[in-house]
């Protein structure tokens, strides 16, 4: 295994049976949203946002979900914490189904998975100091009132990098750099094991990007967190992940060890999406494996492999076109789901 | 050679709001050739996007050019043109397309109709004329089925072929210049580079000059011959492609691209650019990069640099005592910031 | 920001000034440079005095009459002249005032507010005409129902001794405006807290909760729009006995359903924002969501339509009170005084003009102030 900065914290603490088991699994999950129209609302179609998605999460790892626009991402990172229910499959998070459990349950969960979301602007109320919207959680948890909760309000700010007495100021007063660590202050108040970071640097300048990714690894190493890191930058993902899992409509069509991942991607998609990164470095100078045509619908997708219409792999047949590859584990490891590997 | 294509001299565009008056530009001069790719990077609020729209003369109140700026489109000064004139300008000689695809085209009007009503208006084409000129647009754009897809509306475009359909309508005039402000930054990596190649292979084919701006270093280093980098409103810094990011002089530049991650390589830990990028309404004082700069001294915190050189200029005091470029970012990765 | 920068730069030297600026309400503010704060103070402090002065007995006469009215001017009374007072003091002599680095998006919008000169000026009007017809019995020394010997005073036309004239039972209109008003601004205020509450609890349920509540209170929202209000309001009042409180709670029904359709558009996009869902993620309740998290940030649009709403209903009211389907006379509103005048419009034209003003000015007072509203709320500006 290549050891890598984000799980060296990780695994210290922890007995070597517990690495073993994945802190959060995704069992086939399928997540289908009706599309509703006409007077009385009928459903008329479906979109399939998650269409069979496994995977495991390891302690104290990072993993990096890739993929373009409405590949399903989203979904399945709101699937794992449980903001939306499946319409199919399981989440196991540290060993319990998430099905079974009830209220009491659930907010116990709520304690230990959190959310960091993309949008730096809509992501923290307007009409509330960071101070109280801080003091609500840890009340509404009952981890701190009063005197406690003020100090530690300071702590957390003071963790991501903020001023203790910045917490009377509104959200409208900080830069958009400051607003993310504002969210990752609310996310860390309830001590959780689990992050799902939802597109935490896009929005931000590339100066200030790069702050908020060594705050986010300097906080798992502290913190012993687990992320799932959701971008469609791969170049952010190349520099924080220890694993990748890369989806198309839906699916995920490989995962595998970030480094062996970059440097020798196998399905036809990851190649051509990581041909089409520009790179500073690389300039005018790259080999782009072009892709034709458009992403399809989720509400209508190909049959066969979702990716068929528009892979440049010169082999494409009639199992492409009518069977459901399968994500298989391969040789070095790593997994993915192709007819032609 | 004669006047470039574009020449932009020391333009300023300020606004004048009740809370006093924000520089968003601030001094920039550029110019730009035939068939050259003039990349413009820089982070929010460095002034590129005002930048663009000012050519056109397109700031809305409380936002005015200053006197004093200069615009010229060959030997023509735009800054002294009526309101009428400029009307004959845009979309016709200098063409602009915007980040979001999604917004720029009306929903209530089909593609066809949009693409003919600039010719129409600039060419005074007639119906039938304009729509073939649209479909060809469209073909040239790589949309397939043009004749169809003139009578779809942008809602049934996806986000990349509402790109396409932005880009002939701005091409449909053949414009001289064309002013691209983010154009890729709204899509899926797959469909930029497309953009990207289609603007490149446009350009080689109709020999216009194109304005490119980014915040993207990648997406810059791959489209523009010659860069500025922009900076709280001033050029910092301006040379060709290879020069800005293989050997980068003003410290901002060289900050930016330690800061940005590559898919190429893992880097031990990405360099970081301290503190949040100026605001408008207040820029510091002398060199308006000292606060985030690991090389600032006495002088730079009270006299602002001037651009020194010609097609590579830099605006850094680093130019006249080049002794002091020590330590800089690697020890400033270190020291975190605050 | 900088107002208050020098303010707390130059206290320590104000010595003895300070202390004289003390006892004039509003001083304080105008030597800090604050002119508008100060000249309202001082303006306040001004009428409160002059009600004194020129009242004073009938402010003696409050604790004798007995009457409710009486009573209500004279805490008004007390009222204005502690706040004036009140706020100098603090200014004058409190230290540095401990002001909080935030700054709320309702402070942005009172700023943007106050800069807009059109929207203060009707809300200064608003105000003033509010704080006379609560001062009522201390600024006229008429009753409103009173019928006068109707051989001398009958119509007569405006004078010092009757600013707006007297009315055709003799009656001081100047009075019957100023009561009137009470009037119209009640039911115009109680309306508009009834239709407001009521679409805001509509609009945030069927927009937080969707799906069938949605449907079914939505369908019911456009059931109450496509009534016709005023063959409504005809039928209610038909039935019932035309009151002030049929007129309210009629006018109060009719219009929560704009307001529940804006507040529904609102928490719809709103719930889609990520700081919702950052709520649910930290396991927040859906009470607590809607009160803490959605119904804030709906306000802004609230408080815009209720304004607007508020001059509407003043209009609709006095349309009402004319066709004789509102308040009944002796009773005065603005409505059925224009009525009385309306047969005598040639021989005494001030009966109807000077209500009819009065609508006027309030009506434009009220849009000017949603306007303003409108501009200073609206997020857009900002973020």
């Amino acid at each position: 295994m290549v050891a890598s900065t984000g799980r060296q914290g990780a695994a210290e603490g922890l007995p070597t049976g517990a690495t073993r088991r994945p802190l959060v699994a995704a069992e086939a999950l399928v997540k289908h949203f009706p599309i509703h129209s006409g007077l009385f609302g009928r459903e008329t179609g479906r979109v399939q946002a998650v269409d069979g998605v496994s995977l495991e999460i390891r302690r104290g790892e990072t993993l990096a979900l890739v993929g373009e626009s409405g590949c399903g991402k989203t979904t399945t990172g709101r699937l794992l914490l449980w903001l939306l229910e499946p319409t199919a499959g399981r989440v196991i998070f540290d060993g319990q189904d998430m099905s079974s459990l009830d209220r009491v349950g659930l907010r116990a969960f709520r304690r230990r998975a959190q959310i960091i979301f993309q949008d730096p602007f809509g992501s923290l109320n307007p009409r509330m100091t960071v101070g109280s919207l801080l003091r609500e959680v840890l009340r509404v948890h009952r981890l701190a009132r009063g005197e406690a909760a003020e100090q530690r309000i300071g702590e957390l700010l003071d963790a991501v990098g903020l001023h203790a007495d910045e917490a009377s100021k509104y959200p409208h007063q900080f830069s958009g750099g400051q607003r993310q660590r504002i969210g990752i202050a609310r996310a860390l108040a309830v001590q959780p094991d689990f992050v799902v970071a939802d597109e935490p640097v896009s929005a931000l300048d590339v100066s200030v990007q790069a702050q908020v990714l060594n705050l986010l690894a300097d906080l798992q190493r502290r913190f012993n967190l687990t992320y799932l890191f959701i971008t469609h930058d791969l170049s952010v993902v190349r520099q924080i992940a220890d694993r990748v899992a890369v989806m198309y409509l839906g699916r995920v069509v490989e995962l595998g060890d970030c480094d062996s991942l970059f440097r020798g991607p196998l399905h036809p998609y990851t190649q051509a999406l990581l041909s089409a990164v520009p790179d500073p470095e690389r300039g005018t100078e790259r080999r782009r494996i072009a892709l034709s045509g458009d992403v399809a619908s989720p509400a209508a997708p190909p049959p066969g492999c979702p990716f068929h219409p528009r892979c440049p792999h010169p082999g494409v047949d009639d199992t492409c076109r009518t069977l459901v590859p399968p994500l298989r584990t391969l040789a070095g490891g790593a997994q993915a789901a192709c007819h032609k590997i | 050679m004669g006047a470039p294509l574009l020449r932009v001299e020391d333009l300023r565009a300020y606004f004048h709001t009740a809370d006093g008056v924000v520089r968003a530009v601030d001094g920039v001069s550029f110019s730009l050739e035939p068939g050259e790719t003039l990349g413009i990077v820089g982070e929010s609020g460095c002034g590129k996007t005002v930048a663009c729209l000012s050519i056109l003369r397109l700031l809305d109140p409380p936002g005015r050019i200053e006197p004093g700026s200069r615009i010229m489109l060959r030997d023509r000064e735009l800054t002294a043109a009526s309101e009428e004139e400029m009307r004959s300008v845009r979309g016709n000689e200098i063409s602009m397309i915007f980040q979001e695809p999604m917004t720029s085209l009306n929903p209530v009007w089909t593609i066809g109709d949009q693409i003919a009503e600039t010719l129409r208006r600039h060419r005074r084409a007639r119906p039938a004329e304009a729509r073939r000129r649209a479909a060809e647009m469209l073909r040239l754009m790589g949309i397939g089925f043009p004749e169809q897809r003139l009578d779809e509306y942008p809602h049934q475009f996806s986000g990349g072929m509402r790109q396409r359909a932005m880009l002939a309508m701005a091409l449909a005039c053949d414009p001289s210049v064309l002013i691209a402000d983010e154009p890729t930054t709204a899509l899926d990596v797959t469909i930029q580079a497309e953009i990207l190649d289609l603007l490149a292979g446009l350009q080689e084919r109709l020999g216009m000059g194109l304005v490119f701006v980014s915040h993207d270093l990648g997406v810059i280093a791959q489209i523009a011959d010659r860069v500025i980098v922009m900076y709280a409103g001033q050029v910092v810094e301006s040379g060709t492609a290879d020069e800005i990011f293989r050997r980068p002089r003003h410290p901002y530049s060289e900050g930016l691209l330690r800061a940005t991650p590559r898919v190429g390589r893992k880097m031990q830990q990405l360099s970081v650019i301290p503190g949040s990028v100026a605001s408008p309404k207040l820029w510091p004082s002398g060199c308006r990069f000292h606060p985030r700069c690991p090389y600032a001294w006495d002088r730079c915190r009270e006299e602002l640099p001037v651009l020194r050189g010609e097609a590579r200029a830099v605006r850094c005091w680093l130019e006249e005592e080049p002794a002091r470029r020590t330590g800089g970012w690697d020890g400033a990765a270190l020291a975190e910031d605050r | 920001m900088n107002e208050a920068a020098a303010g707390a730069e130059d206290r320590p030297e104000r010595g003895h000034i300070a202390k004289a600026a003390a006892l004039v309400p509003g001083l304080a503010h105008l030597l800090e440079g604050r002119r508008r704060a100060g000249l309202s103070l001082l303006a306040l402090a001004l009428v409160t005095l002059a009600v004194l002065v020129f009242a004073i007995d009938r402010v003696a006469a409050t604790f004798t009459t007995g009457r409710v009215d009486y009573w209500v001017a004279l805490v008004t009374l007390i009222g204005a002249a502690a706040v004036a007072w009140g706020v100098g003091f603090r200014e004058a002599l409190g230290g540095p005032r401990a002001r909080a680095k935030g700054v709320s998006q309702w402070a942005i919008a009172w700023r943007e507010f106050s800069r807009n000169r059109v929207a203060v000026l009707g809300l200064y009007l608003m105000l003033t005409l509010y704080l006379a017809t609560l001062l009522a019995p201390y600024l006229t020394p008429y009753e409103p129902n009173t019928i006068g010997d109707m051989a001398t005073t009958r119509h007569l036309s405006p004078s010092l001794a009757h600013l707006m004239g007297t009315d055709k039972f003799g009656r001081d209109v100047f009075t019957r405006v100023l009561y009137g008003a009470r009037i119209s601004l009640s039911i115009g205020l109680i309306a508009v807290s009834i239709s407001v509450t009521l679409g805001t609890v509509v609009g945030a349920a069927s927009g937080y909760f969707g799906r069938v509540v949605d449907t079914v209170l939505m369908r019911f929202v456009d059931m109450f729009i496509s009534f016709p209000r005023l063959v409504l309001l005809i039928t209610v009042i038909a039935l019932f006995e035309p009151s002030i409180f049929t007129v309210i709670v009629v006018l109060g029904l009719t219009l929560w359903p704009s307001t529940a359709r804006i507040v529904r558009g609102e928490v719809l996009s709103l719930r889609e924002r990520e700081f919702v869902e950052a709520a649910r993620a930290l396991g927040l309740s859906g009470a607590r969501i809607i009160c803490r998290h959605i119904i804030p940030n709906v306000l802004g649009p609230v408080i815009v339509a209720a304004t607007l709403g508020l001059g509407n209903i003043i209009l609709v009211e006095a349309g009402l009170s004319f066709l004789g389907l509102s308040v009944q006379p002796p009773t005065p509103s603005w409505g059925n005084i224009i009525e009385g005048g309306r047969e005598y419009l040639v021989q005494a034209w001030w009966v109807s003009t000077f209500p009819g003003l009065a609508i006027v000015v309030t009506v434009v007072a009220f849009n000017l102030i949603g306007d303003g509203l409108r501009d200073a709320l609206d997020p857009r500006q900002r973020m």
